[in-house]
């Protein structure tokens, strides 16, 4: 049986996706323009941003009219949690734009191949949460989720590498310190994706996972 | 009827959570305890292996769609579904550990009042409303005094207690049902069973019972049938879900509402069941 509910579901979670593939393409996008030495503002943003309040004020709506329950509820609760995870990849985007325009200054981008893999890495598991919730399945959830340790031990391995730079030729300190803060907003990408997996996973068991793997953080 | 064997607990109920807590946390016995309960009407079976606990001093709902049994369950308790032609029960109630079947029903219905679906008030006066039942049941004595704090358990004191001697059908559909409430509580009941109490309110009346309700668990056990869902999410603690004349699931409120265990009380809350 369709309910009147369901086409208003459905559309709020068409709009999400919208958004997280605007979130996927922003990083991509301003990650490639960063290894290529090129400067690019993330055109996506703005709308990334809208969205999330056009999403917001929709499932404010869902919950006064409809009242849901169970799955419904769990549903709208992830919705405008996940929002706000993309809407905060934009942000690292833009921090990967701030980035880029530096080194227009500091010199080329050290770690480039590093880096690439640490983005890659991020940018799957950005998609890979989506799909879960694209398609239902848990499981995809659960595998974005153990990707998050190694999204932190490249990071970590890109610090390390930055710090030894750094003492081998302060010189090139700039460019090393731009490298570290690159890292830490793929790292944070892939933390955003980790929420989203969380919250795919609360909508379709009711688990709550939220803080329950090791803090990593550096 | 017969006292039922003690069963291993079948498919249909392991998705009943013991021992319910409150909202609180704080644990608490169970007031009514359903053991291997089936009930007919002629040869028509409308309750199946019903097991489940009231816990004591929460408000427990039952929902459903209907002609799931909820009420039939909530008149086994009473025992007013023996009181119809060609009706039988098996199984164990327990109250406080009691077998029901083997109690006086007249001193049974003292300890578990019982609020229908339509206020009922007799066509007499306020006051009467609550003193008629004092009188029969032999409590003769401070009897203002027992209709006045009937009346304000019920929340009806204030609006009434000017014209307690005027006819109850004067009343506000609202507050008949409210004057029914306490009519039930002069008898100072261990449960109050409430069949779908608010079903002909309208929503400033249905708020005010559900608030009284909230208030009764201070001095007995409220059991709800509603088919009101949000009405059960927003007033119980406990919620059992019957489908068919089966327990479903039973769980604490929240989680019954917000996870379910079983894919029909997940389809029948969100409305995809049936």
């Amino acid at each position: 049986m369709e309910r009147h509910l369901d086409h208003d579901l459905k559309d709020l979670s068409d709009r999400l996706l919208r958004m997280g593939r605007l979130a996927e393409t922003a990083v991509e996008h301003a990650l490639a323009a960063l290894l290529a030495g090129a400067h690019r503002v993330p055109e996506e943003e703005p709308e990334i941003d809208r969205l999330q309040i056009d999403i917001d004020h929709r499932v404010v709506a869902l919950l006064a009219l409809h009242q849901p329950v169970a799955a419904d509820l769990r549903l709208l609760l992830a919705v405008t949690r996940i929002a706000a995870e993309l809407e905060r990849i934009g942000d690292q985007a833009v921090n990967l734009a701030g980035s880029a325009a530096r080194l227009e200054q500091a010199g080329p981008l050290p770690l480039a191949p590093e880096l690439f893999r640490l983005g890659r890495l991020a940018c799957q598991m950005v998609h890979d949460s989506l799909q879960a919730f694209l398609e239902r399945q848990p499981e995809l959830a659960r595998q974005t989720l153990e990707q998050d340790s190694e999204a932190d031990a490249l990071r970590d391995s890109i610090f390390d590498a930055v710090r030894q730079d750094i003492a081998r030729d302060s010189a090139q300190a700039p460019a090393a310190l731009e490298a570290l803060l690159v890292a830490k907003n793929l790292e944070r990408v892939a933390d955003h994706a980790t929420n989203i997996a969380e919250d795919v996973l609360f909508w379709l068991t009711g688990e709550d996972l939220r803080h329950l793997h090791p803090v990593a953080d550096r | 009827m017969h006292a039922g064997e003690a069963m291993n607990v079948p498919e249909c109920c392991q998705n009943i959570q013991p021992a319910p807590a409150t909202r609180a946390g704080a644990d608490s016995a169970a007031k009514i305890v359903v053991q291997g309960l089936n009930a007919w009407y002629d040869r028509r079976q409308v309750l199946f292996d019903i097991r489940l606990r009231v816990p004591d001093r929460q408000i427990t709902a039952i929902i459903g769609p209907s002609g799931s049994g909820k009420s039939t369950l909530l008149r086994v308790f009473n025992r007013l579904h023996e009181t119809v032609r060609h009706t039988r029960v098996e199984g164990i109630v327990l109250l406080d550990g009691e077998n029901i079947f083997t109690l006086d029903p007249r001193a049974l219905r003292q300890r578990v009042g019982m609020v229908f679906q339509v206020p009922n008030p007799f066509p007499k006066s306020i006051f009467d409303n609550i003193a008629f039942g004092l009188r029969i049941n032999g409590l003769r004595d401070h009897l203002a005094e027992r209709v006045e704090r009937s009346l304000r358990r019920a929340a009806l004191w204030d609006e009434v207690k000017d014209r307690l001697h005027r006819p109850a059908t004067e009343l506000s559909g609202g507050q008949q049902q409210r004057l029914c409430i306490a009519r039930a509580l002069a008898l100072e009941p261990e449960v109050l069973l409430l069949d779908e109490p608010c079903s002909a309110l309208d929503p400033v009346s249905t708020a005010r019972i559900e608030e009284l309700l909230i208030t009764l668990k201070d001095t007995c056990t409220p059991v709800l049938v509603t088919h009101q869902m949000q009405q059960a999410a927003r007033v119980s603690d406990f919620c059992y879900l019957l489908l068919d004349g089966r327990v479903i699931e039973g769980q604490p409120t929240r989680q019954l509402f917000t996870t379910p265990r079983d894919p029909r009380t997940e389809a029948y809350l969100t409305g995809r069941y049936g």
